[in-house]
C-alpha cells in the first residue's frame, strides 16, 4: 500500500524522525492559512500524488511570500502532473503539502527495504541525494552503501554510525544522523513498511539531519494489524476499475492492451498475458479470479474487463485442479448469456472434466472459440484479432 | 527416488480441522499420502477421518512419529506454526498459507535456519512426488511418476507445466512449488541442488516470474554444477514495473527483476529458456532426446548401447566398475561425449 508524503511525515513525527514543519491543504485558502501558521520567510508548496519525480514535473515550488504561496497553490492544485512514474496520462493533483523552507547544506539518500536474497532488511545510503536511486545503482553502484539488519535486534548504533561516516558526515552531524537512522528503522519495523525512502535526506546549514521527502510503502499482508495506516489509503490515487474489482475479491490490474484475460492463479495469469503478446495482441489487464471460478466470479470478471473500451477480445484460461472444469464452463456460459458479451471469447479450460467442459461450451450456442491447449489458445487469439 | 516427500513421509497437518486443512487432508489421504497426525490447539484427542488430532506438533512427533508437516493455518498464525514445527523436530515443513506478513516471515526464516529443517513456501501449492506422496493442494491426477523435477514460484502455472510433461509422455520425480512471497524458506537454487543430487531426476523445469533475483542465483548454480538438462520459463514479460502482480513477490522494483533480465542470465547459464509457456513440455522432451542421441552416436563405435538413459554424472564418475555392463557403456559413451565437446 502506498501513502502520500504528508502522511508519511505524520508517521515519522510519531517515531521522532525529524521532518520539516508543515500542513496538508486541499484548497488555496487552506494553503495560505497553513503558510501563515508556519511563518516565513520561505515556504515549499508540494503536490501530493502517489508518484515520484514531482519536482521535475513542476509539482514542487519554493515560495518567498504569502502571495507566491497563493499563486503556486492555485497553479498546482487541479493540474495534471506528469512524471516518469505517472505514465503519459499523468495524475490530477488534489492535495498539497505546505512546508517551512530548510537551509540545505547537503542532499543525501536513505532507503530501507527488504533484501530478498538474504531475507533481511537493508539500510542503504548514498551521497547522491535528490537523484533517482535506480540511476545511481546502475551508473555508480559503489556510491550506494548497504547495511543488512539482523532480525530480532534491529539496527544497532554502530551500524548507523558506520553509515553516517560513510556519508562523510562530521562532528555533531554524526550523532544527529545516527539518531535519525535508528528512529527511522524503528518506524519502518513498527509499521510493517515495505519501503521507507528519504530522498533527499538533508543536512541543514545548522548541522541538523532532516527528512525533506518521505516515501513509505506498506506490506498489504500486514495491514490487518495497522488500521491507522490503512485509513491513509487514498482511493483517488487508485484506478476505479481496480477498486471495483477488489470489491468482488478479484485481483485486477489495468493495462493498456486490447485483449482482456481472466485466469486462475497469479503465475498462470502472467503467463497468459505473455501468450497474448506472443499471439500478436497486447494484454489489457491482469486478472486472477482465484480458486473458485463460478458464475458470479466470471460474470464480475466480464463486467470489469468489458468496462475497458480498448478490449477487442477476451481470453479465459482456467486450470481446473480442485475446481471442476464443467462447473467453470457452466459459469462462463451463464455469465456470457447474462452479460450478453459481444466480443469474441477464447476459452481454454484444462484439468478435471476438461473434455466435458469443451463439449458444453461448443454446444452452448454461444460463439466461443474453444482451445484445448495453451498453444491452441494463442493461435485462436491471433485468429480473432485478425478477424476483428 | 524423489526429493523432500516420498513413501517414508509421515505427515502432520497443522490446521487439520480448518476449512482448507480438512478439505485437503481428505484429498491427500485419497491420493495415498501417509497422513499420521493433525494439529489443532484445543482439539487434541479428537480424530479426523481416522487421523489422530494433537494439541501440539511436539505431541504429533512424539506419539505419531511425524517427520513432515504441512501448514494450513491462517496468515496471522502461520509464522508461529512454522517455528513450532521446526522446534518439534520436523524435517520438512511445507507452508501453504497465503498472506503472511513479510516481517513475520523474516523472523521465522532466521529462527529455523540452524535447526536442520527444510521450509517450502509459504504461499505455495506444496510438494508432490507422484505415486508416493502428495503434500499440498495440487490436483494429484495430472501427475505421473517419472524422471523430471519441476520447481516453480506459482501454482496453476506449475500444473500447466506438469500437464504438458505428462502429455508428451514425461513423468515427474517431484514437483515443488516454492511460493510467490518475497521471503520463502527455499529458493530455486536450493531445490535445483536437491534435484541435481537425486539420481532419479534426469531433467529439471524451472518456472520463475518477475521480481527478486532467485532465478539468477539458481542460474549461477546451474552453470557451475548442473549437467542435467534444464528448461526455464519466466512469467510476466508483459507486466508493468512497480505493480504487484498477484503474488506479493512478483513486482519489478527499481528496474530490477524484469523477465528479460532473468531470461538473459538463464540463457547464458545454459538453460533452455522458452519464450512461450506452451513450450515447456516439448522443449524438455527435445532436450532429453538430444541428450540420448548425443550418447548414442559414440556408443555405436564402442558397442551397441540401446537405451541411453542419462545417468547421474557423479555416480558415473564414482566407480564405473560398480555399474552394470549396460550402464558402463553409457558412462564410457558419456565420457567420450565430454571429451569431444571439450575439444570444441
Amino acid at each position: 500500500m502506498k501513502i502520500h508524503e504528508f502522511q508519511g511525515k505524520e508517521i515519522l513525527r510519531k517515531y521522532n524522525v525529524p521532518v520539516p514543519r508543515g500542513f496538508a491543504a486541499t484548497s488555496v485558502k487552506e494553503a495560505v492559512s497553513a503558510a501563515e501558521q508556519l511563518g516565513g520567510p520561505v515556504w515549499v508548496v508540494k503536490a501530493q500524488i502517489h508518484a515520484g519525480g514531482r519536482g521535475k514535473g513542476g509539482g514542487v515550488k519554493v515560495a518567498k511570500s504569502i502571495d507566491e504561496v497563493k499563486k503556486y497553490a492555485s497553479e498546482i492544485l487541479g493540474m495534471t502532473l506528469v512524471t516518469h512514474q505517472t505514465g503519459p496520462e499523468g495524475k490530477l493533483v488534489k492535495k498539497l503539502l505546505i512546508e517551512e523552507g530548510v537551509n540545505i547544506d547537503r542532499e543525501l539518500y536513505l532507503g530501507i527495504t527488504l533484501d530478498r536474497a538474504i531475507s533481511k532488511n537493508v539500510v542503504m545510503v548514498s551521497t547522491e541525494g535528490g537523484m533517482e536511486i535506480e540511476k545511481v545503482a546502475e551508473e555508480s553502484p559503489e556510491k550506494i552503501i548497504k547495511c543488512a539488519v539482523a532480525p530480532f535486534i534491529g539496527l544497532q548504533p554502530y551500524q548507523a554510525r558506520e553509515l553516517a561516516f560513510a556519508l562523510g558526515l562530521k562532528g555533531a552531524q554524526v550523532a544527529s544522523a545516527t539518531k535519525f537512522l535508528i528512529a527511522l528503522y524503528k518506524a519502518y519495523e513498527a509499521t510493517d513498511a515495505s519501503l521507507a525512502e528519504i530522498n533527499p535526506l538533508v543536512v541543514t546549514k545548522e548541522g541538523n539531519v532532516i527528512a525533506l521527502d518521505a516515501k513509505m510503502n506498506f506490506d498489504d499482508n500486514a495491514m490487518y494489524r495497522h488500521k491507522d495506516i490503512e485509513a491513509y489509503r487514498d482511493l483517488d490515487e487508485e484506478d476505479s476499475l481496480e477498486i471495483e474489482a477488489s470489491k468482488f475479491n478479484l485481483n485486477y490490474i489495468k493495462l493498456d492492451g486490447n485483449v482482456g484475460c481472466m485466469v486462475n492463479g497469479a503465475g498462470l495469469a502472467m503467463a497468459t498475458m505473455d501468450i497474448i503478446k506472443l499471439a500478436g495482441g497486447e494484454p489489457a489487464n491482469f486478472l486472477d479470479v482465484g480458486g473458485g471460478a463460478n458464475k458470479t466470479t466470471v460474470a464480475n470478471g466480464f463486467k470489469i474487463i468489458l468496462s475497458d473500451p480498448n478490449v477487442k477480445a477476451i481470453l479465459i484460461n482456467i486450470f481446473g485442479g480442485i475446481v471442476r472444469c464443467d462447473r467453470v464452463a457452466q459459469g462462463v456460459i451463464d455469465a456470457a448469456r447474462e452479460i450478453e458479451v459481444k466480443l469474441p471469447i477464447v476459452v481454454r479450460l484444462e484439468g478435471t472434466n476438461a473434455k466435458e467442459a469443451g463439449v458444453m461450451l461448443n454446444e452452448s450456442g454461444l460463439a466461443f472459440e474453444v482451445a484445448g491447449s495453451l498453444h491452441e489458445a494463442a493461435e485462436k487469439v491471433t485468429k480473432v484479432l485478425k478477424a476483428s | 527416488m524423489s526429493i523432500l516427500v516420498n513413501k517414508k513421509t509421515r505427515l502432520v497437518v497443522q490446521g487439520i480441522t480448518g476449512q482448507e486443512g480438512s478439505f485437503h487432508t481428505e484429498q491427500m489421504l485419497d491420493y495415498g499420502t501417509n497422513v499420521v497426525a493433525g494439529v489443532t490447539p484445543g482439539k487434541g484427542g479428537e480424530t479426523f477421518n481416522g487421523v489422530p488430532v494433537y494439541n501440539t506438533v511436539k505431541d504429533a512427533v512424539t506419539y505419531a512419529k511425524a517427520n513432515t508437516s504441512v501448514i494450513f493455518v491462517p496468515p496471522a498464525f502461520a509464522a508461529d506454526a512454522i517455528m513450532e514445527a521446526a522446534e518439534a523436530g520436523i524435517k520438512v515443513v511445507i507452508c501453504i498459507t497465503e498472506g503472511i506478513p513479510a516481517a513475520d516471515m523474516i523472523k521465522a526464516y532466521h529462527n529455523i535456519k540452524d535447526k536442520g529443517v527444510v521450509l517450502i513456501g509459504p504461499n505455495c501449492p506444496g510438494v508432490i512426488s507422484p505415486g508416493q506422496a502428495k503434500v499440498g493442494i495440487m490436483p494429484g491426477f495430472i501427475h505421473k511418476a517419472g524422471k523430471i523435477g519441476v520447481v516453480s514460484r506459482s501454482g496453476t502455472l506449475t500444473y500447466e507445466a506438469v500437464k504438458q510433461l505428462t502429455d508428451v509422455g514425461l513423468g515427474q520425480s517431484t514437483c515443488v512449488g516454492i511460493g510467490g512471497d518475497p521471503v520463502i524458506g527455499s529458493k530455486f537454487a536450493e531445490i535445483v541442488k536437491l534435484f541435481n543430487e537425486d539420481p532419479d531426476t534426469h531433467g529439471i523445469i524451472m518456472i520463475g516470474e518477475i521480481g527478486g533475483s532467485a532465478e539468477e542465483e539458481a542460474a549461477a548454480y546451474i552453470k557451475k554444477f548442473v549437467k542435467k538438462p534444464v528448461v526455464g520459463f519466466i512469467a510476466g514479460r508483459t507486466a508493468p514495473a512497480g505493480r504487484r502482480m498477484g503474488h506479493a513477490g512478483a513486482i519489478i522494483s527499481g528496474g530490477k527483476g524484469t523477465a528479460a533480465e532473468k531470461m538473459s542470465v538463464m540463457k547464458k547459464a545454459g538453460i533452455k529458456v522458452v519464450e512461450s509457456p506452451a513450450d515447456m513440455g516439448v522443449t524438455m522432451k527435445k532436450a532429453l532426446e538430444a541428450l540420448s542421441a548425443k550418447i548414442k552416436v559414440p556408443a555405436k563405435k564402442a558397442a551397441p548401447a540401446k537405451k541411453a538413459a542419462p545417468v547421474k554424472k557423479a555416480a558415473a564418475k564414482k566407480s564405473i566398475a560398480k555399474l552394470t555392463t549396460k550402464k558402463k557403456l553409457v558412462a564410457v559413451a558419456k565420457k567420450t561425449v565430454k571429451k569431444v565437446s571439450k575439444k570444441k
